[in-house]
């Protein structure tokens, strides 16, 4: 292979494309392949034995290494945790099977690089490229060929067979899709119902006990559910999606929204725990601004006002419980929230 | 070596040959193996990176394949009785506790999650990495396009098949997740909430999702993957692998190693590399601890929940976007989670459209198989390096609560800084970029024009100063001069020969701008010509 053979990109030079963009040309001309230049293993004999030697060093270490991971895999217990400075503690399966089979492995791949690097060759050599695009006969054979079997086939002239059948081929996927109704129910009203209703009495998530009004502190955060809804429920994780509550006691002073004044009980407020941006439950409150944060988006709402978005991605306020106190004494809602709890919908309106 | 292990090898031959010879009788291997077992293959250190992907991919299946011997994809709800002592007693999926099992029973087992949730990580980022080489370089110009469009499929694929994975164990974080995306789907005007019921099986959360999630995860989308992948491959060797201009190499050849023996040594000896690296990496650091927060429930969350990365800029835009929800006529349009959804779309769009638009700019209907280098087409290295930058405010978006809590600044100003600086961060990035690209080119110029700088200051007879400049090799002066620089479009006279108007679409005008804004003077240095070269080389020597 000498690098006279090599065809220039001259041809390019003149080229010019359909569209009218120039392209400039190649000002330095190619002077071709550099000769090759031997690499030390290439001449000196030691330099290739010292090379090959270090391949199967690696080899050999793999080999090893595998044992290792079998032997490691025979003597540690599943549940060994072993302390291992800077990782802390650590499961001892994991580190020592993981590292035999990382070494093993990598100096399988180390050996055969180093191999291929510095013992097999590397002289460059050249391939050339041809066209992706047919030549003209090429195509022309091809277009003839298929006018043949089209004429062949008499779909042009039987218009009434191509139009059944591409009105059957158009039909037929509908099966399909018909069949996937049954991936679920209809969304109905679904969305806008919740556990809660009049009389229910709000049971504390912590304790499993309905709540009286004195259990909620000024500056604590509550969570509840409703009256009849078991942890161990079949369908407990969709009522709670829906249903769960915090809980708030505001000096009634500081309770900005009429509304809002009007639906708690001596300062206590009760909101949709659900954030009506996507959906996450919210858990951080600061006792001093009665802002309440959710944790994934940062949505910052205001309890003392209405639960009005003051910061965030949320679109809307928190849905409000409206709650009383029961004959026994105990806090109890007075309805279902009058607005769909959690993330806006199209129908929500 | 001995006479007799001669005469084995020597009888051994044969049969190796009869082998072959009775599946070449059946599959035509002898003519596959003509055209491809020598094969050529350029060499530069970023033709790895797709290898990267390739072997991530194949270590991704094959650890996959391990974890479904033990993971029970059903939400029917079981008591822990495992020995991962924290959970004990506690009520949880069965896909729950079948990856604590996987975690802390299985010996391995660990290791095997480890390196399958390590690899997929690297799989995607290495795929957004060999898509920032392909571009930047121009790689996927034609006749590469399709083969850019299998590569795009294979990352939006890759993401989502990751998303279904990493949703699969039903610990809190991964629930979570779940729960931001079907709000997400329920903003979707008019079909949402019937989405959220088909895909869910009813309401949030529901007992299907994981057993569906897995059947995407595990079948349909590594299906397909596998088959883009094996055609992304073909058209690799189809096409043969692109190269960078240098001495002896044409857009009519390819220079490189042969692929037997050298690079079934080099990309063999690579898979077992990588798959070595993410080994180690799964022994030492921990990815997913999903025993650390509970069992899925809606009404639980932790804080700094974080998705894998590659969804972090779909978590960025759902962050920083304003609330905005318009209420009309008894409906509701939810723009504050809607909008990012479809910019989502619309910025992993902007990739797979690229090509084409760039070749309608150009019309440059040739094949190109020299690479460009990255600063000779500064528009677009421009434009990739704004989009690079979108992506990245989106992700410091993402991870805005992460940012705050690590650098004790406010989120309030995190997310204000991402919002402004999601417009603004690709403008002053592209002309950044552009300026740079710039700079180096002329900077090319003046190494052709006056050869390099030699570092050896020479005193003239009259006491001035000079550095020397040593002239460049023609092997160099030929590398730095090969690429091809278009002139921009023009509109042309505006009536035709017979004075008539001509008609110039809407199209044909922008296309015309757009060309001025990629080629024009000022957005490209006029490489050095052989008169300007000759003209300073015999005109007052090198200095």
């Amino acid at each position: 292979m000498s690098s006279q053979e090599i065809s220039e990109a001259e041809s390019l030079r003149h080229e010019q494309d359909a569209h009218g963009t120039e392209v400039a040309e190649h000002p330095f001309a190619d002077p071709g392949l550099p000769p090759h230049k031997p690499r030390k293993q290439d001449i000196d004999e030691r330099a290739a034995r010292r090379s090959e030697r270090a391949v199967a060093l690696l080899f050999t270490v793999s080999m090893l290494a595998t044992i290792g991971f079998i032997a490691s895999f025979v003597i540690f217990p599943v549940d060994k945790i072993i302390y291992v400075w800077p990782l802390g503690h650590v499961s001892a399966t994991n580190l020592s099977l993981g590292l035999t089979l990382g070494i093993a492995l990598f100096c399988i791949g180390a050996g055969a690089v180093h191999w291929g690097r510095t013992l097999m060759s590397d002289e460059e050599m050249v391939d050339e490229r041809h066209a992706v695009a047919a030549t003209p006969e090429v195509k022309a054979k091809v277009m003839a060929d298929f006018a043949d079997g089209a004429r062949e086939s008499a779909i042009g002239r039987r218009p009434l067979i191509r139009n059944t059948m591409f009105g059957a081929l158009a039909m037929v996927p509908l099966s399909g899709v018909v069949l996937l109704r049954e991936l679920g129910p209809l969304p109905e009203d679904k969305l806008r119902k919740t556990l809660w209703s009049k009389g229910k009495q709000l049971i504390n998530m912590n304790t499993n006990e309905p709540l009286r009004p004195e259990d909620v502190a000024v500056g604590s955060l509550t969570f509840a559910k409703p009256e009849g809804l078991e942890e161990h429920a079949e369908d407990f994780n969709n009522q709670i999606a829906k249903a769960a509550l915090m809980i708030v006691r505001i000096q009634p002073d500081d309770i900005k929204d009429r509304r809002q004044l009007e639906w708690s009980h001596d300062g206590i407020v009760a909101f949709s725990k659900i954030c009506t941006h996507v959906g996450c439950p919210i858990s951080l409150y600061e006792q001093q601004t009665h802002h309440v944060l959710c944790p994934c988006h940062q949505s910052t709402f205001d309890l003392s006002d209405g639960a009005r978005v003051i910061f965030g991605p949320a679109g809307h306020p928190l849905p409000q419980l409206r709650i009383g106190v029961n004959d026994k004494g105990y806090l109890e809602a007075l309805g279902d929230f009058d607005v769909p709890v959690g993330p806006a919908f199209w129908e929500r309106g | 070596m001995s006479t007799t292990t001669a005469t084995e090898t020597k009888r051994k031959a044969p049969a190796g040959e009869r082998v072959a010879d009775w599946a070449d009788g059946r599959l035509g291997i002898y003519s596959l193996a003509k055209a491809n077992m020598r094969k050529i293959f350029p060499d530069h250190w970023s033709f790895m990176l797709g290898e990267i992907c390739l072997y991530s991919f194949l270590i991704i299946i094959l650890t996959g394949v391990y974890l479904t011997l033990f993971f029970h994809p059903s939400m029917n709800e079981v008591e822990y009785s495992g020995s991962y002592v924290p959970m004990q007693g506690i009520r949880m999926t069965e896909a729950y506790a079948s990856t604590l099992d996987i975690s802390f029973d299985v010996r391995g087992g660990l290791l095997i999650r480890q390196i399958h949730h390590w690899a997929a990580v690297i799989f995607l980022a290495g795929m957004f990495v060999h898509m920032m080489r392909v571009f930047f370089t121009g790689a996927f110009r034609k006749p590469r396009e399709i083969n850019w469009l299998f590569g795009f499929l294979l990352f939006v694929l890759g993401m989502f098949t990751g998303f279904t994975g990493y949703s699969l164990p039903d610990d809190l974080l991964s629930g979570t997740g779940v729960r931001f995306t079907q709000g997400a789907i329920l903003s979707v005007p008019i079909v949402g909430t019937y989405i959220s019921m088909f895909l869910f099986g009813g309401e949030f959360p529901g007992h299907d999702i994981i057993a569906r999630f897995y059947s995407i995860h595990i079948l349909l989308l590594p299906g397909i993957m596998l088959g883009l992948v094996v055609a992304h491959l073909i058209l690799v060797i189809y096409h043969k692998h692109t190269q960078f201009a240098g001495p002896g190499r044409t857009n009519k050849n390819v220079v490189g190693m042969p692929l037997l023996p050298v690079y079934m040594a080099k990309a063999g000896g690579f898979f077992f590399l990588v798959f070595g690296v993410i080994a180690v990496i799964a022994a030492l650091f921990t990815i997913n601890p999903i025993w650390a927060l509970g069992p899925y429930r809606p009404d639980q969350v932790s804080t700094g929940a974080q998705p894998d990365w590659y969804m972090g800029f779909a978590e960025g835009l759902i962050r920083v976007m304003p609330g905005w929800e318009i209420n009309l006529w008894g409906h509701t349009l939810v723009l504050g989670v809607f909008i990012p959804l479809v910019v989502f779309g619309l910025v992993l769009a902007a990739i797979a459209l690229y090509p084409f638009i760039e070749s309608w700019i150009t019309g440059d209907k040739r094949e190109h198989h020299i690479l460009d280098r990255p600063r000779n087409a500064p528009t677009r290295t421009a434009l990739g390096v704004a989009w690079v930058t979108s992506y990245m405010v989106m992700l410091i978006g993402g991870g805005n609560d992460i940012f705050a809590t690590h650098f004790h600044l406010s989120i309030n100003s995190i997310t204000w800084f991402v919002r402004i600086f999601y417009f603004l961060g690709p403008v002053l990035a592209f002309i950044v970029t552009k300026r740079i690209c710039l700079g180096l080119q002329r900077r090319d110029r003046d190494k052709v024009l006056h050869g390099r700088e030699s570092g050896i200051i020479k005193r003239l007879p009259h006491g001035e100063f000079v550095e020397v400049h040593e002239p460049l090799s023609q092997a160099q002066l030929h590398s730095l001069t090969a690429h091809e620089q278009y002139k921009p479009a023009h509109l042309g006279p505006v009536t035709d020969e017979n004075g008539v108007k001509r008609k110039l679409t809407r199209g044909e005008k922008l296309r015309v701008k757009l060309s001025k804004g990629y080629f024009a003077d000022g957005n490209q240095i006029p490489k050095a010509t052989a008169e300007e070269y000759k003209e300073i080389s015999e005109g007052h020597g090198h200095h």
